[in-house]
């Protein structure tokens, strides 16, 4: 088991031709042999993509085309910025379950119309603005490394894309190894919060312990914490570590992603590490001892 | 992005929003004509600076008891003087650092008859992923404090995008600021106005603090403060017309140029990192080790060799820098182009400080054999942990 993808999961891309879309769909294929299973272009339906190495793909005009001719149940998403959400929005419109967008610096007012959309919907959105989701051996979608992975016990979710690969990279060192990563993204508006990924590790038999990886910028760490607290009293409870990237930025300044700033007093590291803490989580703080820190908790 | 409050107050009155009257002035000169085309006899002139806190502000140049960088003055005469007092000097706010910012423009506006102050901002709410009006009766003073002390005070009211702002949000704003008569019906104009500039505009935030009702009972914009979404300017130069270039740091204009996220911070160690997260993280490392970072770095994750180049300038052109930690974990960023980046930087611009590099992900292995080749004389760190601490421990040793 694991979460949102496995080795049955048949994924389209958006975004295929590019540069970014071509190499990315070149290492998921090489994953353990991902199912990609086409690409989408609106003005290249029919033609064939190719990758470096020879490997072939269709492109369809549509996603509801390609959806149809392949069974995919995913998308992933690397159209630019200025398209993205309307790829979204395609993507929910041809019912894809899984829908994964890596495109950074998506407009928000383009987000909050993609997400009242899709809150009407049977799409779950990972991202934007994300690493994407891995399930070792199994799938990879998005654009996270595939050779520091591990199959293994530890659920990782995390807003940022390259702590995901420090959690990944530690648990494996550790000999921990991971059931899936997950990458929610730096935007201050997504289509997955915490809470949702939370719910699937816990209830995922091969996950473990977990390893949740916050920064500074809104509440949904300190939401997440809440919500845990109140599922360890229905008996819902797996060991936690974590982390909080950016107790020394200052207030005001966007770290980055758009969603990382600390604004009005809110939103700061302090507030959401002592909440996580309160919620049972041991919060490390250092990012070089994620792996450490869970070792320690596992150990008791 | 920022924008000054009269360029704030010029795009709201675009849309039709009740703004007084007022006009931007570059140099002392220009008041007492700026004046005459107002109708007086109060005016308001109030220094043009990207922060808050402006009224409080106090100019270093002047003694502790002069007036601050929002003056009233009851006659054109005054109005000249303030404005001579003001434009050239440095204004130092809560919101500034002591070092302020100098006060290169003036807005010189019609003065008001204030019955009572209100709050009003337009926001993103993350919450609901929504824009959302957030108001309060308890207007004119810090909102963080009133959030703090009295948050029952606030109300927050998110717009449903599919809907607009409804006759339903409307009362509920009305009510939360207490409107009554014309005030109300201006209100159940200007609200409509607001939000659809928000969104026409793709602002980040609008802020209006206070927003008045006036002794003949109608509403006024008194303040603006309007930030945008960056990620959205591609779709809106005018707006990019309006950017002031000296508000901001040189080294962030620089990094801008190139599409690279850097913020200037005050410590010695640069940071050249790909994804905000690990920046971010590695600042922090830096910090736990007992040094200081002296900037954050996104290099970002489609970088190529000429961004990494500029990134790498711009660090060393930063004389606080006393040593360098190249921080990479590869997904979308490949090492080697990374290393490549690093290595023509150093080659161009040489290497005066100590510069540690950790390289892991995507082909780390050329990105390794990249470095060691080189010839340059740089440190490799196995992970973070080692990178930070041989960082710390070269710039102690230097």
């Amino acid at each position: 088991m694991s979460i949102l993808i496995d080795k049955n999961t048949r994924v389209l891309v958006q975004g295929l031709t590019g540069k970014t879309g071509t190499f990315h769909t070149e290492q998921a294929l090489a994953y353990h042999g991902t199912k990609m299973v086409g690409g989408i272009h609106p003005k290249k339906g029919g033609s064939t993509w190719e990758g470096s190495n020879g490997e072939k793909l269709p492109i369809f005009a549509s996603v509801a085309e390609g959806k149809a001719e392949t069974g995919a149940n995913a998308s992933v998403i690397y159209v630019p910025p200025a398209g993205a959400a309307e790829a979204i929005i395609e993507a929910i419109e041809a019912e894809i379950e899984l829908i994964v967008c890596i495109t950074e610096g998506i407009p928000v007012a383009d987000m909050i119309r993609a997400k009242a959309i899709l809150d009407k919907s049977k799409s779950r959105l990972i991202g934007p603005n994300c690493p994407g989701v891995m399930t070792p051996d199994e799938c990879k979608i998005g654009i996270m490394p595939g050779n520091i992975f591990k199959k293994g016990s530890v659920g990782i979710l995390s807003r940022s894309g390259t702590l995901t690969y420090e959690a990944v990279f530690q648990t494996t060192n550790e000999g921990l190894g991971q059931s899936s990563a997950v990458g929610i993204g730096g935007d201050p508006v997504k289509g997955t919060e915490f809470i949702d990924i939370l719910d699937l590790y816990l209830d995922d038999p091969e996950t473990e312990s977990i390893i949740m990886i916050g920064e500074i910028g809104g509440s949904a760490e300190e939401d997440a914490a809440e919500w845990l607290i109140e599922q360890a009293k229905k008996g819902r409870k797996k060991p936690m570590a974590g982390f909080i990237a950016g107790r020394t930025a200052p207030e005001g300044r966007t770290m980055g992603h758009a969603g990382a700033v600390i604004s009005g007093g809110k939103g700061g590291a302090e507030d959401k590490i002592t909440a996580m803490e309160a919620a049972g989580i041991r919060v490390s703080p250092s990012p070089a001892r994620l792996g450490k820190t869970l070792v320690e908790v596992l150990r008791g | 992005m920022n924008i000054h409050e009269y360029q704030a107050k010029a795009l709201l009155k675009s849309y039709g929003a009740p703004v007084a009257e007022g006009v931007a002035i570059f140099s002392a000169d220009e008041a007492e004509a700026a004046a005459k085309r107002l109708p007086g006899p109060l005016y308001v002139v109030k220094s043009q600076i990207h922060a808050g806190g402006r009224g409080k502000g106090k100019f270093k140049e002047l003694g502790p008891d002069a007036k601050g960088g929002v003056r009233l003055a009851f006659s054109i005469d005054e109005a000249k003087a303030h404005a001579r007092e003001m434009l050239g000097n440095t204004l130092v706010t809560k919101q500034t650092g002591p070092a302020g910012k100098q006060v290169n423009r003036l807005y010189i506006e019609d003065g008001a008859d204030i019955e009572r102050e209100l709050y009003l901002s337009l926001l993103v709410d993350r919450s609901v992923g929504q824009v959302a009006f957030v108001v309060s009766t308890e207007g004119g003073m810090d909102i963080e404090a009133v959030a703090h002390d009295t948050p029952e005070k606030i109300i927050t009211v998110a717009i449903d995008p599919m809907k607009g702002v409804t006759a339903d949000d409307l009362a509920k704003l009305t009510s939360a600021l207490e409107l009554k008569g014309d005030a109300a019906k201006d209100g159940e104009t200007l609200f409509p106005i607001l939000y659809k500039a928000f969104v026409e505009k793709d602002m980040a935030l609008l802020e209006i603090n206070p927003l008045i009702v006036m002794k003949d009972g109608r509403l006024r914009v008194l303040d603006a403060k309007v930030s945008f979404d960056n990620n959205a300017l591609f779709r809106h130069p005018e707006i990019v017309e309006l950017r002031d270039l000296s508000e901001e740091d040189e080294k962030e204009i620089e990094a801008s140029k190139h599409d690279l996220a850097y913020v200037a911070l005050d410590g010695n160690i640069g940071c050249m990192v790909n994804g905000a997260g690990l920046a971010m993280a590695t600042m922090d490392i830096i910090k736990l080790y007992g040094e200081e970072p002296a900037n954050f770095l996104d290099v970002g994750g489609g970088a190529s060799k000429e961004k990494v180049t500029a990134a790498f300038k711009i660090i060393t052109a930063d004389p606080a820098v006393k040593g360098i930690l190249v921080n990479i974990f590869g997904g979308i960023m490949k090492c080697d182009v990374i290393a490549e980046g690093v290595v023509a930087a150093v080659k161009e611009v040489g290497l005066k400080v100590p510069l540690v590099v950790r390289l892991e992900g995507t082909n780390v292995a050329l990105g390794k054999k990249i470095i060691n080749e080189s010839g340059l004389d740089v440190i490799a760190a196995d992970d973070l942990d080692d990178a930070a601490q041989k960082i710390v421990k070269a710039i102690k040793g230097s």
